[in-house]
C-alpha cells in the first residue's frame, strides 16, 4: 500500500515539475503586475523547440532551444503589451493562438505525417545519494529527472532573490504601485519586460520538460492548458514561491488520481480525471481571495507618465 | 561660486497639442525656502517633474549647484541630491515604511539594517515614523513623513514638495512648515509648490509665480502683498471674493434629502463614514469642507444615491444631479458622443427604444445654454477641453431640474471663466428651488456660496458657522477631539 | 506621438507580416506558393459549390460565435469560452434532438435550437456566476470550461449518447424532423445561415437602438461612468450580456449539429470559438461588420481545408493568420485611441 502511495507521490512530483516551472515564470510576471496569458504559447513553443533541438544536438540542446522558443513568445507579448500598449489579456490570448498555430503548422511541415512515430530520448530519473534513501519522501522527491532538482534550486533562489535583494524589492514594488517604483528611479516597463522574458523562458523550459522528460515526442496542442493552470497555481499559491510549490504539487497529484482509482478498481470514466485539473482550477480561483493578496496593480496598465 | 541649488532655464514642454510649459524658468538659491505658485494647470507639477528627471523637456536646461545636468530618470536626480515629495504619494501601500524608504537601492536588501538606518534618521530629523509599519495603515501625515524620509535617506540636499498641505489638517501643515524651516536653517534647500497664496507668503523666503506655463514673477516674499500675487497668478484683477449672485434666503423650502446615522464603507470595505446625520433643504446651498480621505468621497456619494449605506437611513428625492470630482472616470465616457453622454443620465431606468432624435435636440439645448464649445452633438466628449466637458456635465445634470444637486470639487482644475460659470449655475439652481450640496477643498470657493457649512473630518460631520476662522478651527478641533 | 497615417502604416504592416509569414511557412514545408494559394482560392471561391457549401457553411458557426464574442466584448466581458459554450449547445441540441425526433419539424426543430441556446447560456452562466460571486477572472474560467466541455463530449459519445453498436465514439444521426432545411438543392447551405444573418441584424438593432443595448455599451466603455453617471448596475448588465453571449454561441453549436454534421463527435468544432475572437475584433465589434468578417474567415478556413486536401499544406495555418490579424487589430486600436488623447 505504501509502495503504491510512494509511486503516486513520485508520479505527482514528476507531473508537477513542468507545472511548477511555468508557474514560477508566471509568478515573477504577475509580481511585476502583468498577467501573461501567452504562457501557454511559451509552453507549446518550448515543446516544439525541444523536439527540434534534441533532434539536432541531444537533450542539452533541446532544453536550450526550448528556453529560447519560450523567450521568443515572451518578446512578442512584451512588444504588444508594453510597446503597443494593447490589452494584456487579448494580446496574451492572441500570442498563444499564434504559437499553437505556428507549432502545429511547423511540426507538420517539418516532420510531415510520420511525425507521430518520431521520438527523442528522454531524461531518466537520477537518484540523489543519501536523500533518496529517506522513507517515502526520498523516492518521491529525490528520484526524479535532474530538471526537477533544478526546479528545487530555482524555487529557493527565487524566494531569496525576491525577499533579500533590492532587485526583488523593485519587482514587487512594480506590481504593487508602479508610480512609486518610477519615482524611486526604477523603470516599470523594463521590469515588466524582463519579468515577461523570465516567464517565457520558464514556460519554454516547462514545454521542454514535457517532451524531454515525460512524453518523448511532440503532439499538437500538447500543452493542454498547462499555461492557464499555471496561472491558477499562482493564485492558489497566493503569489508566494512556497505557496506555488505546494499548489503545483496539488495539481500534479490531481492528475495522477486517475491511476490510483484505476488500481483500486473503481469504475470512474477517465474523462473525469482528465477534466479534474481544470475543475480544480476553477475551485481554486473561486476559493482564493484574490483581492486580498494579489499584487495591487496586477492586470492594470502602466500609467502614461510613470513607465 | 554659484549660490544656486536648482536652476531651470527656458523650459518648453508640450503634451501632444497641449502646451504645458513655455520658456519657464526658476532659480532657487541654496539655503532658502522657495515657493512656486500658480493655479491648477499652470505647469508647476510638470516643471518639478522635469527637475526631478521624471519627464524630459522639449527645450531648456537644468542646473544643479550651478552645473548643467541631464537626467534620464529620477535615479539620476536622486544621485544629485534631489528629493521629491509628490502630490499623490508615491508609496507602495502593501510595503513597510522601511521598504519604501529603501526602494531604488542596489545589491542585497537586509530588512534589519534598513530598519536601523530609518531609526537613526528618525532620531536625527525628528520625523516620527515606525519602520515596520505597513504604509497602508499609516495616516496621511505619517505617509508624508515617510516620503520625506525617503528623500533624506538618499541624502537629498534639495527637497521639492508638491502641494504638501493639500491633504493635511491645519495643525499638520504647521508642523510640516516648522520642520521645513529647520531643514533650511541647517543648510538645506526647499522648493514648495502650492496654489495657496497665504501659505506661501507665510513660510517662504522667495516666491515665483507660474501662469499658463511660464514664469511671470519672482520676488522675495517679504513685502509682497496678496493682491499683487493674485494679479500675477490669475493675470487679472479680482475685484473681490468670487461671485455670489444671490442673497441668503430667509426661509428655506422643505427637506429634500436626509441622512440619519448613516455610515458607509469604501470599495475595500474600510469604514469611511461614522454615523452622520444631515438634512438638505430646497433652495439652499450646503457647503462641505474637508480634506481628501476624510470620508467626504463617501458622504457625497451617499447623498447622490451612488452608494448604499452600511447602516442608518437615507431619504433621497427621485431626481438627483451629480457632478463627481473625477470627470473623465466617473462622469463621461470619452469615446461616446455628447448625445450619448447625455443619454447616460437616465440610462438605468429607460426601457424600450432610445429616442435618439429627441436626445440630440436636448443635447443641442444644453450646449447652447451652457456655452459648451463643441462642433456638434455627435462630437466625442474626449475631444472637448476640460472646461467645456465640465460645463456639459453640469448642464446635463441640471437640465432635468433635479430636486437635489451634489457637486464634488466641481471647479478643480478649471480656468477662471469656466469656474465662474459652474458656480453661477449652481447658485441659479438653488434659487430655482433645488437643494445643492457643494464639496470643495478650497474655502475661498466654498464660503461665498454656502448657506450652511459642515466640516468633515475622519468620517465625522459637524456643522459650523459660515466663516473662515470657524471652519478652520473646527477642523483643528475635530482633530484634537479625535485623538 | 501617433498620427492618423500611423493607422494605415499599421494595417499595411499587418497585411505584410501575414503574407510573409504564410509564404515562409509554405516554403519551409516545400510547398509551391502559387499552387498552394490556388488551391486555397479554389477551395473558397473557385466554384458555386465552394462558395455555397464550403465558405458560407463554415461562415455560419463563425457568425454565431463571432456575434457571441462581439456582444460579450462590447459589454467588457472577455468571453474566451465561446468554444465551450458552442460545444455545450451542440451537446444539448443532440440530446434533445434524439428525444424529440419523432415530433413534427415545426415543433421539434425550434425546441432543439432553443435547448442549444439554453445550454450555451448556462455554460456561460457558470463563468458569470464565478465572476460575480467570487471575482474569478472570466478569461481563465471560460478557458477552463472549454476543456471541461471537450471532456464531457468525449465521455458522452462513448457513454450515454453513443450509437447502438458501441463501436464508434459518436451518436446516431438526427432524424429529418430535427434537421435544418437546406436552402438550395444540391448544396449544403442551410437555414442556420439565414438565422445567423437575422441575429446579426437583431444584435445591431439591439445595441444601437434599445435602452438595454445602450446600457451594455456604456458598461463596456466605462464601468465607472456607467455606474456613477448612469446609475447602471454594471455587474448585472455585464452578467446578462455574458449569458446572452453564451446563448448565441450555444445556438451556433446547435446550428452546426442540426445543419451540417447531424451527429455529435469529438472535434466537432475546429476551434470556432477562438477564431471568433479574430472575427469579432477585426469587425471592431460591430454586428453588421461581423457578417463580413465571418464570411472572410469562413473563406479562409474553407480555403485552408482545401489547401490541405489538394496541396498538402497543414490547414492549421489558418490559425496563424487569425492570430496575426488579432495582433494587428490590437496595434490599430491603440493607434486610434491615442489619437483621441
Amino acid at each position: 500500500m505504501t509502495d503504491a502511495f510512494g509511486e503516486f507521490l513520485q508520479a505527482s512530483v514528476r507531473t508537477a515539475t513542468p507545472l511548477a516551472l511555468a508557474a514560477y515564470g508566471e509568478l515573477v510576471a504577475e509580481r511585476a503586475g502583468i498577467i501573461n496569458l501567452g504562457l501557454e504559447g511559451a509552453i507549446i513553443a518550448g515543446a516544439l523547440g525541444a523536439l527540434v533541438g534534441a533532434g539536432a544536438g541531444g537533450v542539452g540542446t533541446g532544453f536550450a532551444v526550448a528556453i529560447l522558443a519560450g523567450c521568443a513568445t515572451a518578446v512578442v507579448v512584451a512588444l504588444v503589451v508594453l510597446w503597443l500598449r494593447a490589452d494584456a489579456i487579448i494580446a496574451g490570448t492572441a500570442v498563444t493562438m499564434l504559437a499553437l498555430g505556428l507549432t502545429g503548422t511547423l511540426y507538420r511541415t517539418i516532420y510531415g505525417t510520420q511525425g507521430a512515430a518520431l521520438s527523442v530520448p528522454t531524461v531518466a530519473p537520477h537518484a540523489l545519494p543519501l536523500l533518496s534513501g529517506i522513507p517515502l519522501l526520498g523516492r518521491a522527491l529525490f528520484v526524479q529527472p535532474v530538471i526537477t532538482y533544478v526546479l528545487y534550486g530555482l524555487a529557493v533562489a527565487l524566494w531569496w532573490w525576491m525577499t533579500r535583494t533590492h532587485a526583488g524589492l523593485a519587482l514587487r514594488a512594480t506590481g504593487e504601485r508602479p508610480a512609486a517604483a518610477f519615482a524611486a528611479g526604477i523603470s516599470p516597463v523594463r521590469m515588466q519586460a524582463l519579468a515577461l522574458l523570465f516567464g517565457g523562458a520558464m514556460g519554454g523550459l516547462a514545454g521542454g520538460v514535457l517532451v524531454l522528460a515525460q512524453v518523448g515526442t511532440f503532439a499538437e496542442g500538447m500543452s493542454a492548458g498547462r499555461g492557464f493552470i499555471a496561472i491558477a497555481i499562482v493564485v492558489l499559491g497566493r503569489w508566494s514561491p512556497l505557496g506555488v510549490a505546494a499548489a503545483a504539487l496539488l495539481f500534479g497529484g490531481a492528475s495522477q488520481l486517475q491511476y490510483v482509482f484505476q488500481s483500486l478498481g473503481w469504475p470512474v470514466p477517465y474523462q473525469l480525471f482528465l477534466a479534474l485539473p481544470y475543475v480544480l482550477t476553477l475551485l481554486a480561483l473561486a476559493g482564493t481571495q484574490r483581492r486580498a493578496v494579489a499584487p495591487a496593480w496586477l492586470g492594470r496598465a502602466l500609467e502614461d507618465d510613470a513607465r | 561660486m554659484n549660490d544656486t541649488a536648482l536652476v531651470l532655464r527656458a523650459i518648453d514642454k508640450r503634451f501632444g497639442a497641449t502646451t504645458a510649459l513655455v520658456q519657464a524658468s526658476l532659480a532657487v538659491r541654496r539655503g532658502t525656502l522657495h515657493a512656486v505658485l500658480g493655479e491648477n494647470g499652470a505647469g508647476k507639477t510638470t516643471l518639478m517633474r522635469i527637475a526631478f528627471g521624471m519627464l524630459h523637456s522639449d527645450a531648456g536646461t537644468v542646473e544643479i549647484d550651478g552645473a548643467e545636468v541631464s537626467f534620464s530618470s529620477s535615479a539620476d536626480a536622486i544621485r544629485h541630491g534631489l528629493g521629491m515629495v509628490h502630490q499623490h504619494f508615491t508609496l507602495v501601500p502593501a510595503m513597510t515604511a522601511a521598504e519604501n524608504i529603501a526602494l531604488g537601492g542596489n545589491g542585497l536588501f537586509r530588512a534589519g539594517d534598513v530598519a536601523a538606518q530609518v531609526r537613526s534618521l528618525v532620531e536625527r530629523t525628528g520625523l516620527a515614523v515606525a519602520p515596520d509599519a505597513r504604509v497602508s495603515t499609516l495616516g496621511v501625515g505619517a505617509q508624508q513623513r515617510v516620503e520625506i524620509l525617503k528623500a533624506l535617506a538618499h541624502r537629498a540636499r534639495t527637497l521639492i514638495l508638491d502641494e504638501p498641505t493639500a491633504v493635511l489638517t491645519p495643525r499638520e501643515s504647521e508642523e510640516l512648515f516648522g520642520w521645513l524651516r529647520r531643514f533650511v536653517a541647517e543648510g538645506g534647500t526647499v522648493v514648495l509648490v502650492t496654489h495657496k497664496l497665504q501659505e506661501a507668503l507665510s513660510v517662504a523666503d522667495e516666491v515665483t509665480v507660474l501662469r499658463a506655463g511660464t514664469q511671470v514673477l519672482t520676488a522675495p516674499a517679504a513685502g509682497l502683498d496678496v493682491h499683487a500675487l493674485v494679479r500675477a497668478v490669475t493675470g487679472e484683477e479680482r475685484t473681490g471674493p468670487p461671485l455670489r449672485t444671490r442673497t441668503r434666503l430667509a426661509t428655506r423650502g422643505p427637506c429634500v434629502a436626509r441622512l440619519v446615522d448613516a455610515s458607509a464603507r469604501d470599495a475595500r470595505g474600510v469604514v469611511r463614514l461614522q454615523p452622520v446625520t444631515i438634512e438638505c433643504f430646497a433652495g439652499e446651498i450646503v457647503g462641505i469642507a474637508g480634506v481628501e480621505g476624510s470620508g467626504v468621497h463617501e458622504l457625497v456619494r451617499l447623498l447622490a444615491g451612488r452608494l448604499a449605506p452600511t447602516s442608518g437611513s437615507v431619504m433621497l428625492p427621485t431626481t438627483i444631479g451629480f457632478v463627481p470630482e473625477d470627470r473623465l472616470r466617473d462622469a463621461v465616457i470619452e469615446t461616446f458622443s455628447l448625445t450619448e453622454n447625455l443619454a447616460l443620465r437616465d440610462a438605468a431606468t429607460r426601457t424600450g427604444r432610445m429616442p435618439w432624435p429627441a436626445l440630440e435636440a436636448q443635447t443641442g439645448t444644453v450646449i447652447r445654454a451652457h456655452n459648451v464649445r463643441a462642433p456638434s452633438p455627435a462630437t466625442p466628449v474626449g475631444a472637448l477641453s476640460g472646461g467645456n466637458q465640465q460645463k456639459f456635465v453640469l448642464g446635463r445634470e441640471l437640465e432635468a431640474r433635479p430636486a437635489l444637486v451634489v457637486a464634488e470639487n466641481p471647479v478643480r482644475g478649471l480656468d477662471i471663466l469656466a469656474t465662474e460659470h459652474v458656480l453661477r449655475e449652481l447658485g441659479i439652481s438653488a434659487d430655482a428651488g433645488s437643494a445643492v450640496v457643494l464639496y470643495s477643498g478650497d474655502l475661498d470657493e466654498l464660503l461665498p456660496m454656502a448657506d450652511r457649512m459642515f466640516v468633515m473630518f475622519a468620517g465625522a460631520l459637524s456643522e459650523v458657522p459660515v466663516n473662515r476662522s470657524a471652519v478652520a478651527s473646527a477642523m483643528v478641533g475635530a482633530m484634537v477631539g479625535a485623538s | 506621438m501617433r498620427r492618423p497615417d500611423a493607422r494605415w502604416a499599421i494595417s499595411a504592416a499587418t497585411v505584410l507580416v501575414i503574407v510573409l509569414a504564410v509564404m515562409a511557412l509554405l516554403l519551409a514545408g516545400g510547398h509551391g506558393i502559387s499552387g498552394s494559394l490556388a488551391a486555397m482560392w479554389n477551395g473558397a471561391f473557385g466554384s458555386t459549390y465552394a462558395v455555397l457549401s464550403a465558405t458560407l457553411v463554415r461562415a455560419t458557426p463563425l457568425l454565431f460565435v463571432g456575434l457571441a464574442v462581439g456582444l460579450a466584448f462590447r459589454a467588457g466581458v472577455l468571453n474566451i469560452g465561446a468554444e465551450g459554450q458552442l460545444l455545450a449547445g451542440a451537446t444539448m441540441a443532440m440530446t434533445i434532438g434524439l428525444l424529440v425526433g419523432g415530433l413534427s419539424r415545426t415543433l421539434a426543430l425550434p425546441l432543439v435550437l432553443i435547448a442549444g441556446a439554453g445550454a450555451g447560456a448556462a455554460w456561460a452562466g457558470v463563468a458569470a456566476w464565478l465572476k460575480q460571486r467570487f471575482g474569478v477572472l472570466e478569461v481563465i474560467s471560460t478557458l477552463m470550461l472549454n476543456f471541461v466541455a471537450n471532456y464531457i463530449i468525449s465521455w458522452a459519445v462513448r457513454g450515454p449518447l453513443q450509437e447502438p453498436t458501441h463501436v464508434y465514439p459518436q451518436t446516431v444521426e438526427l432524424s429529418d424532423a430535427v434537421r435544418l432545411p437546406t436552402l438550395i438543392a444540391g448544396q449544403r447551405l442551410h437555414l442556420g445561415f439565414v438565422l445567423a444573418l437575422a441575429l446579426a441584424l437583431a444584435l445591431w438593432w439591439f445595441l444601437t437602438r434599445t435602452a438595454a443595448g445602450f446600457r451594455v455599451r456604456a458598461v463596456g466603455a466605462s464601468v465607472d461612468a456607467a455606474r456613477s453617471a448612469g446609475g447602471i448596475d454594471a455587474a448585472h448588465t455585464a452578467a446578462l450580456a455574458f449569458i446572452a453571449s453564451g446563448a448565441l454561441a450555444g445556438l451556433g453549436g446547435a446550428s452546426e449539429v442540426t445543419g451540417v454534421t447531424f451527429a455529435l463527435y469529438e472535434g466537432i468544432s475546429p476551434g470556432y470559438g477562438y477564431s471568433a475572437i479574430a472575427v469579432a475584433l477585426l469587425a471592431r465589434l460591430h454586428p453588421l461588420a461581423i457578417i463580413g468578417t465571418a464570411l472572410l474567415f469562413g473563406a479562409l478556413e474553407a480555403g485552408a481545408a482545401a489547401m490541405q486536401r489538394d496541396a498538402n499544406v497543414p490547414s492549421v495555418i489558418a490559425v496563424v493568420i487569425e492570430a496575426l490579424v488579432v495582433l494587428g487589430v490590437l496595434a490599430l486600436d491603440r493607434a486610434r485611441s491615442r489619437r483621441m488623447s
